[in-house]
């Protein structure tokens, strides 16, 4: 099945056409990271531009969702887990023992498969994370804050008049949306997705891909997915990833039409995967 | 199994108002028809039998303390002890209990050794959790009634705070009089005039009679008068804040002893509980910056709170019926009052239905210990009872806020 | 394609349009809290957590290190000697000047009801299990479950005055010449007690039997009653042992029914219709006495603890052991 086009009317402009350079916020070099004995990557070598949206695709098990989770660290407390080589943000050493995790996540945030708002009240899942982070968070500060972050995730219209009722009546899609507002409202500069939209429905996965192409304006998105139409319509770059190496990455329209590696061809086509 | 607990409910004693009831009933239906001498004398002969009935139950038999006697005996100090027991031990557990699960559960180490040494906590846990109550109980016995003899014997403590004590003289009057000393060994030195205090209170100044003095005659001089050289008891009076050392027969050792037997249970339902809150909820609060402690306080102790009470709620429940550590500890103890503080003595209702239960049988009367044993009984299963329902629900609703 | 149709086109745009790109104040002061200070804080409840945690460890090595300790103590009396201990046959601690101490007249005791509650509990509890796991409706399985669970939250008092009022005159009136104080009343009780244990652990250990082999038993034309009790019960059969070696460990350890309905008089007997005494009725009888009083019959309490929490110990580890391996065997 070949890709889909973008829908007409966003007009998103690619990287190619806008012309723009983005400098890399994130990159590494010979990468490689283990399960105890099991290597799951193997020298990776990868930059991730800013304000760009960048595709992890392959097949389940190549370790896309594992490097996904080393990029904030999420992988800290499995045990087992270990990773060598240069994995950093312009100004910080992600693998690097005197790194505070907390402060690499407050700029990282992260997006999980399924939505997993915590079973408090749309306001608090918002406002938990700058109640931890940020000092001397005034009343209105929050609201506004709060406020913000739904409105930048599309969801404002929809809960504004039921703020203080549980999350869990929201609808998955919902769920999912206010779980990304939740963590912009940490203000972080990269956004990590692992699989979003892979527990919703197509109408919520489309609203979805169009607020994560929005939000690009603002942040770096790294999206974990194994919908290849899905790698297609929203990322700006895409990362072919198999058996925990990376086969192919460029542009996601050359990589989708004009794929340099016979894998890369058989996969975006079909052909496995 | 029901039909032996029926014998026990005589000694509820209830007020039999629907009886009495009926019977007012059946006698003004009486009255409006002849009175046949016959019926009146059968009804009158029913109405004694009520009458010496509700003469033995003047008291209801969930207050009254124990008594020779099997009619007046009462379960009110077991019952009341029995709260303060369950009640002071689940101070102690749960902090303890809920600390330590979430220390192996929520905390778990990513280095090899320390992993190893995580699984040897559990393993002992576990163990711990298999070790018979009695076991328990020699163990709070030696360590927190007698600690090991090291602070003197409990009625000669090495520390003791909120304690009062008098020295208690009978004067010549057989009057009980009370002279306050500040010390349990302390003599006070009889002089005239000085002041003491009567039983209900009130002061009253001594007469000291010496060798030489001539004896009173009036009741009144009597009533205040005292030999120089007669001698008085200790009496201590305790404050409700009053502690020593070592803890002996009371409440406190006994709470504690008991927090000892139910924490491996509350540990292992506590982790269950935990164990049952979703990963997800707990990588979305990392994911956010949380650190584990506060991914717990935020996150995973709320979500886990009714599974976790459901688990404290069954361990109390079973710290109620538990009756061989406390056996260790305070043996049989018969007391009219339920216990005022931490450190005075006190019965359970375990232990009381064992006490009870081994009580010889009179054949001749149909109502004896056994029977008080029932009724105290039906009170115990009645509080579990309660308590387990409690719980279920709790399970409930912590199964439907997890689904 | 459905997105041309989406409702919320206006939405984005409007998003799009107002706010997107003025970020509220707090974001723009980027004040933090200190991490320092987080740190710190976690550090410190890390470490109360821990001494929680040590405090399990600590009450370990107390009960060990007491009950060794005083039981050094125990033989270190004029009355006693470890090898009486280990091989009398005599335990008369209360008799004039004649104090003998042999353990064996106690374990035998223990072993009696023991035996006897085993016996009691294992068929009834794994006929329980099997039943509820292979064959009892979900329903059925519902309301059962949460008795057993009420069965085992009765308090060992109210089995102790059952076994004293139901179950020995019922022995009596069924023509067994038993005692007023007898082996097989508290040996019954016990049973019942063990009764939820023995069902509760065997029914996890049926129940964690994989659906597969299940399955390739019917596949190969097995009757329901085949497959629970020749591929079930045999794959679950480490899970059943440890089950009945905790439900073994409780029983040795049970006080209060023991003290109530077995007697106190410490025989060498097998004959379960007399009354005997076990190890931990004697603790119990010892401590309605006098326990201030530190002669060597308080003393021996010690002792006898020391080896009823190695009987205990040692089943419940080897239980314990036994039930992960067969946990990991299934994960």
């Amino acid at each position: 099945m070949p890709p889909k086009t973008k829908p007409k009317f966003l007009s998103r402009p690619s990287n190619s056409e806008s012309g723009q350079v983005h400098p890399n916020i994130i990159s590494m070099d010979n990468f490689c990271a283990w399960y105890g004995d099991f290597q799951a990557l193997h020298n990776l070598k990868l930059d991730i531009p800013e304000n760009r949206v960048t595709a992890f695709i392959g097949p389940s098990g190549c370790g896309k969702s594992t490097l996904l989770k080393w990029i904030n660290r999420m992988n800290d407390i499995v045990p087992g887990a270990r990773a060598s080589g240069k994995l950093v943000l312009p100004d910080i050493d992600i693998l690097s023992r005197s790194t505070d995790v907390v402060a690499l996540r407050r700029r990282i945030g992260i997006v999980f498969q399924k939505p997993n708002p915590f079973p408090k009240s749309i306001f608090d899942n918002i406002a938990f994370g700058p109640r931890l982070h940020f000092a001397k968070l005034s009343k209105s500060d929050l609201d506004d804050l709060v406020e913000w972050a739904l409105k930048k995730a599309a969801l404002w219209n929809e809960v504004k008049d039921r703020l203080n009722k549980s999350a869990l009546g929201l609808s998955g899609g919902q769920q999912q949306r206010l779980c990304i507002a939740r963590a912009i409202a940490v203000g972080p500069d990269i956004l990590l997705m692992d699989e979003p939209c892979s527990a919703l429905d197509p109408a919520s996965t489309a609203r979805i891909e169009d607020l994560i192409f929005e939000l690009r304006e603002q942040y770096s998105i790294v999206i974990v997915t194994h919908n290849m139409q899905q790698a297609a319509r929203c990322s700006d770059r895409t990362a072919f990833f198999f058996e925990g190496k990376i086969i192919e990455e460029g542009e996601t329209e050359d990589v989708f039409t004009r794929p340099k590696e016979q894998q890369t061809e058989d996969y975006v086509t079909g052909k496995f995967g | 199994m029901l039909s032996i607990f029926y014998q026990g409910l005589p000694a509820f004693n209830p007020p039999q108002d629907d009886i009495v009831a009926e019977l007012s009933e059946i006698e003004s239906k009486l009255a409006d028809v002849v009175p046949d001498s016959s019926e009146a004398r059968a009804l009158t002969a029913r109405e004694e039998e009520l009458q010496k009935l509700q003469a033995t139950i003047n008291k209801s038999f969930l207050s009254k303390p124990p008594a020779p006697g099997s009619r007046e005996a009462g379960i009110g100090p077991a019952l009341m002890g029995s709260i303060w027991v369950c009640v002071g031990c689940s101070v102690f557990f749960l902090p303890l209990g809920v600390g330590t699960a979430v220390f192996l559960e929520e905390f778990k180490p990513r280095n090899k050794f320390l992993r190893w040494l995580s699984d040897m906590l559990q393993l002992n846990i576990s163990n711990l959790a298999g070790v018979p109550s009695i076991v328990y109980g020699i163990l709070g016995m030696t360590v927190f009634a007698t600690m090991f003899g090291l602070f003197g014997s409990p009625n000669d403590p090495f520390f003791e705070l909120g304690t009062k004590f008098k020295r208690q003289y009978v004067t010549e009057g057989m009057q009980v009089v009370f002279v306050p000393v500040s010390e349990r060994d302390e003599v006070p030195t009889l002089s005239n005039g000085m002041t003491a205090l009567k039983s209900d209170g009130t002061e009253v100044k001594l007469n000291i009679i010496g060798d030489d003095d001539e004896f009173p005659e009036d009741d009144e001089t009597l009533n205040v008068s005292l030999l120089s050289d007669s001698e008085g008891g200790v009496v201590a009076e305790n404050a409700w804040y009053s502690f020593r050392l070592p803890f002996g027969r009371s409440v406190l050792a006994a709470s504690m002893t008991l927090m000892l037997v139910i924490l491996p249970v509350v540990i292992i339902s506590t982790q269950e509980a935990l164990r049952a809150v979703p990963t997800s909820l707990r990588q979305g609060a990392q994911g956010l910056g949380c650190t584990p402690w506060q991914t717990v306080r935020n996150v995973t102790l709320p979500a886990a709170i009714p599974g976790i009470m459901t688990g404290c709620i069954l361990s109390m429940s079973r710290a109620i019926g538990e009756a061989a550590p406390i056996l260790m500890i305070s043996g049989i103890v018969a007391i009219s009052m339920g216990p005022q503080h931490l450190m005075d003595d006190f019965s359970i209702l375990p232990l009381q239905i064992f006490y009870w239960a081994g009580q010889p049988v009179n054949e001749a009367d149909p109502h004896n210990f056994q029977h008080v044993a029932a009724g105290a009984i039906i009170v115990l299963l009645l509080v579990l009872f309660a308590f387990n329902s409690v719980a279920i629900l709790l399970r409930q609703i912590a199964q439907k806020q997890l689904s | 394609m459905f997105w041309s149709f989406i409702p919320y086109q206006d939405e984005l745009m409007a998003t799009a349009d107002n706010t997107a790109n003025q970020k509220p104040v707090c974001l723009q002061r980027r004040e933090f809290r200190s991490l320092a200070a987080t740190r710190f804080r976690e550090w410190f409840i890390l470490a109360a957590l821990a001494c929680c945690t040590l405090f399990t460890v600590l009450i370990t090595v107390t009960i060990v290190c007491l009950l060794v300790g005083q039981t050094f103590q125990f033989f270190s009396m004029p009355e006693t000697s470890i090898t009486d201990f280990l091989f009398g046959l005599k335990w008369s601690p209360t008799l004039g000047n004649e104090k003998l101490f042999g353990i064996w007249p106690l374990i035998c005791g223990t072993m009696l009801v023991t035996v006897i509650a085993m016996l009691v509990a294992l068929p009834l509890g794994l006929v329980t299990a099997i039943y509820l796991s292979e064959y009892a409706p979900q329903r059925l399985r519902n309301v059962l479950k949460p008795i057993l669970e009420l069965l085992a939250g009765i308090p060992t008092v109210v089995y102790g005055f059952f076994a004293l009022v139901v179950i020995t005159p019922a022995l009596q009136a069924v023509g067994l010449q038993v005692d007023f104080y007898n082996a097989i009343s508290a040996g019954i009780a016990v049973g019942i007690l063990c009764l939820p244990t023995v069902a509760s652990l065997s029914e996890d250990a049926l129940r964690a039997v994989p659906r597969r082999l299940r399955e390739a038993a019917y596949g190969l034309g097995g009757t329901k009653f085949d497959v629970s009790l020749k591929v079930v019960v045999p794959a679950a059969l480490s899970g059943i042992i440890s089950a009945f070696l905790l439900a073994a460990a409780r029983a040795i350890g049970e006080t209060m029914i023991v003290a109530m309905a077995a007697g106190a008089l410490a025989k060498l007997t097998f004959d379960p219709r007399q009354q005997i005494q076990t190890m931990t009725g004697h603790m119990a009888s010892t401590a309605t006495g006098d326990i201030s009083n530190f002669d060597v019959r308080y003393y021996s309490i010690y002792a006898v603890a020391l080896v009823l929490f190695f009987i205990t110990l040692s089943l419940t580890v080897i239980g314990n052991i036994v039930r992960r391996r067969f946990q990991e065997a299934y994960d």
